[in-house]
């Protein structure tokens, strides 16, 4: 499957999670195929319980689906050990969570490391690629704060440039502005939209934030563990919103996917 | 990940908690502590009881009545039939003793010594002449009695280095001045070299006098068929080789002295130095293995302590633990964190333990003087490895939890 000339970052396909609580079974994806292609910014929405944060945790490389295939860059990962999928999220996956996840008491250039380090690169080589991420989202004068020191929008900045530091093939942020006032949730989503626009970076948001998914390109809507809708459109927020034809978004027709 | 930033890692983890590191280092200080404090003490009083036996006279062999397990001579029951003047010469006899180079016989009791008004409380050993030759022990002044001042029962006496300094706190010459031994008067002839305690008492705090003038003047203490009654018998052997053999003359000719049928149990002892020195490795032994005892449970009240503040210290930082995952560490960096943050806890209450034990010991040598304490390098290198080592020990367990935590329900723990 060919989308805008290049193969999908990530490709579902027939994915199901079963999980056993007790004696009965939860069926908590029941078949899903979705394509994420380089450079998209999408969102996957959903009601709790509608299987969105399984698929998150599957997407995310922290967990295997039960069946179908997964492929990511196009390596299976769907069946790999968990010292396997730990290699993958620290080279290809970049994290944003909701409450930032910082290391308290840790300096914002010491937290962009962190995966540096689990990445064996040398300690000089670590300080000047965290200092130049957080450069990238603006912090390039609080190297050495920590997070009690930093705002709310700040504090998510450093997790942007931790997730940015190992050039992964896309950020997965989880509910990014969840903790945030409207005022910086829209800064923090502009820097999203920023990166995503001049550096071609993927993101999947995982959201029931409508407000986030205006910032998006393309939506994907989870209910009952299968995909209920997949919709590509024009951000309707944003710095791109009233601007020309976003560089490289890839607009095609909204189309219903039948579930 | 490199030990290193594991290293780093654990140390700002320490950091930030310093009480609760302090608090939870505390067992392994105290065991270390402990440990080194008694071992080096210990040594000390090792050498220095040794150094003491070696002043004791070389070759020397001793013959008490009944038996070593009965208590010291002094406590030992009246039923024991007591060693008499009498037998001290049938060893001296070369016939019976070849090997015996010289034999001296000591009655040891208290009395009380007076000059100018001051009165002291000392043990008076009432001797025989050879006594300095087979002690290997010298006057500073004035010289021992002779066989003549024995035969006439002379009323003379010499003074232990510490009685002479109590009577004559001026340091007058002690020779011809006259004191009273429970009040009868007798003529100071010499001080003795000061030879500091030993086993058997300090020495320098006695008097000695010839046996025959204490047993007829002094304490009549004699057998009831009327000989000098003495509590033991010194024999210095000539070579060393010969002490064994000797030991064996003497036995038999003791045994023959006092009737003792074939098959009976001596009702007397031969000890020699060497018997000593080991009676006192001995009760050294025991101690080390008491000493061992002690530091193992610190050591093990430690570890547990380690571990449930590790359990702690992972159930806290579980958030920490699922981003650390989420970012790309494996089970093995995680392992490796919590097992380093661990016996980094260990090794700096071991750490602190030498210095606690170490400061305890110079106190303890400071303040009584007569020993060294010795701080060995294999005592502080052995404590250290075996802190560490308890570390490692009771870190596994926790570490190895951490290293199992699931990062999805980790990055979701409240």
């Amino acid at each position: 499957m060919e989308q805008n000339g290049s193969s999908p970052v990530i490709s579902l396909r027939g994915i199901k999670k079963f999980y056993q609580m007790g004696d009965v079974e939860v069926r908590a994806l029941r078949g899903v195929d979705v394509d994420i292609y380089p450079g998209e910014m999408l969102a996957i929405m959903g009601p709790s319980g509608s299987g969105k944060s399984t698929l998150m945790n599957i997407i995310g490389c922290l967990d295997v689906p039960s069946e179908g295939v997964y492929e990511l860059d196009g390596k299976d990962v769907s069946r790999l050990k968990d010292d396997q999928l730990a290699a993958i999220r620290n080279h290809k996956i970049g994290f944003v969570f909701q409450s930032f996840n910082l290391l308290p008491r840790t300096t914002a250039v010491a937290n962009v490391e962190l995966p540096l380090i689990y990445g064996g690169v040398s300690g000089r080589q670590r300080r000047q690629r965290a200092e130049d991420s957080l450069r990238l989202v603006g912090l390039g004068e609080r190297l050495d704060h920590k997070p009690n020191e930093l705002s709310g929008g700040q504090q998510q900045r450093v997790a942007i440039a931790r997730a940015l530091v190992n050039t992964p093939s896309m950020i997965l942020a989880d509910e990014p502005t969840g903790n945030l006032d409207s005022k910086t949730s829209i800064e923090i989503m502009e820097l999203f939209q920023r990166l995503n626009q001049e550096r071609g970076i993927t993101i999947v948001f995982v959201t029931h934030n409508p407000e986030t998914a205006d910032y998006c390109h393309r939506v994907v809507r989870v209910r009952d563990g299968m995909v209920e809708s997949d919709i590509s459109r024009r951000a309707t927020a944003g710095i791109y919103a009233t601007g020309g034809e976003p560089p490289s978004a890839p607009p095609s027709e909204p189309q219903e996917v039948q579930p | 990940m490199k030990v290193i930033e594991a290293l780093r890692i654990a140390m700002r983890a320490l950091a930030a908690n310093k009480l609760r590191s302090v608090l939870t280092m505390l067992g392994i200080i105290i065991g270390v502590g402990a440990v080194i404090a008694l071992m080096s003490i210990g040594r000390g009083v090792e050498k220095y009881v040794t150094d003491q036996f070696a002043g004791l006279g070389s070759n020397l062999l001793f013959v008490a009545p009944g038996q070593i397990s009965d208590g010291p001579p002094s406590l030992r029951p009246n039923t024991v039939k007591a060693l008499t003047l009498a037998d001290m010469e049938a060893i001296a006899d070369p016939s019976r003793v070849p090997h015996a180079a010289s034999v001296a016989a000591d009655f040891q009791t208290r009395v009380s010594v007076t000059r100018a008004g001051k009165t002291v409380d000392v043990q008076a050993s009432a001797t025989t002449p050879e006594y300095p030759l087979v002690r290997n022990w010298n006057t500073t002044a004035g010289s021992y009695f002779s066989t003549l001042d024995s035969d006439e029962r002379q009323r003379v006496v010499l003074l232990g280095a510490d009685t002479y300094q109590e009577l004559f706190p001026n340091n007058e010459y002690p020779v011809d001045q006259i004191v009273q031994i429970n009040e009868m008067n007798f003529r100071v002839i010499g001080v003795m070299e000061s030879k500091g305690g030993g086993p058997g008492g300090n020495l320098d705090k006695s008097v000695f006098l010839p046996l025959t003038t204490g047993q007829d003047r002094l304490f009549k203490q004699k057998t009831p068929n009327g000989e000098y009654k003495v509590s033991v018998i010194y024999v210095s052997i000539d070579q060393s080789e010969n002490i064994p053999l000797a030991q064996e003359e003497i036995t038999q000719l003791m045994r023959e002295r006092r009737g003792i049928n074939y098959l009976d149990q001596d009702d007397f002892s031969i000890v020699s130095q060497n018997d000593l020195i080991a009676v006192f490795g001995d009760i050294l032994g025991a101690l080390t293995i008491f000493l061992g005892a002690i530091a193992a449970i610190s050591l093990l009240v430690g570890g547990i302590g380690i571990m449930n503040i590790m359990l702690v210290s992972v159930t806290e930082r579980t958030r920490e633990i699922g981003l650390r995952k989420a970012v790309g560490a494996k089970r093995a960096d995680v392992l490796v964190q919590f097992l380093i943050e661990a016996m980094a806890l260990a090794a700096a209450g071991g750490f602190l333990g030498v210095a606690l034990g170490w400061s305890l010991a110079l106190l303890v040598s400071t303040a009584f003087g007569d020993f060294e304490a010795v701080v060995g390098a294999d005592a502080i290198f052995t404590s250290l490895i075996v802190a560490t080592a308890v570390g490692l020990f009771f870190g596994i367990f926790p570490a190895f939890r951490a290293s199992r935590l699931n990062p999805i329900d980790a990055l979701r723990y409240e």
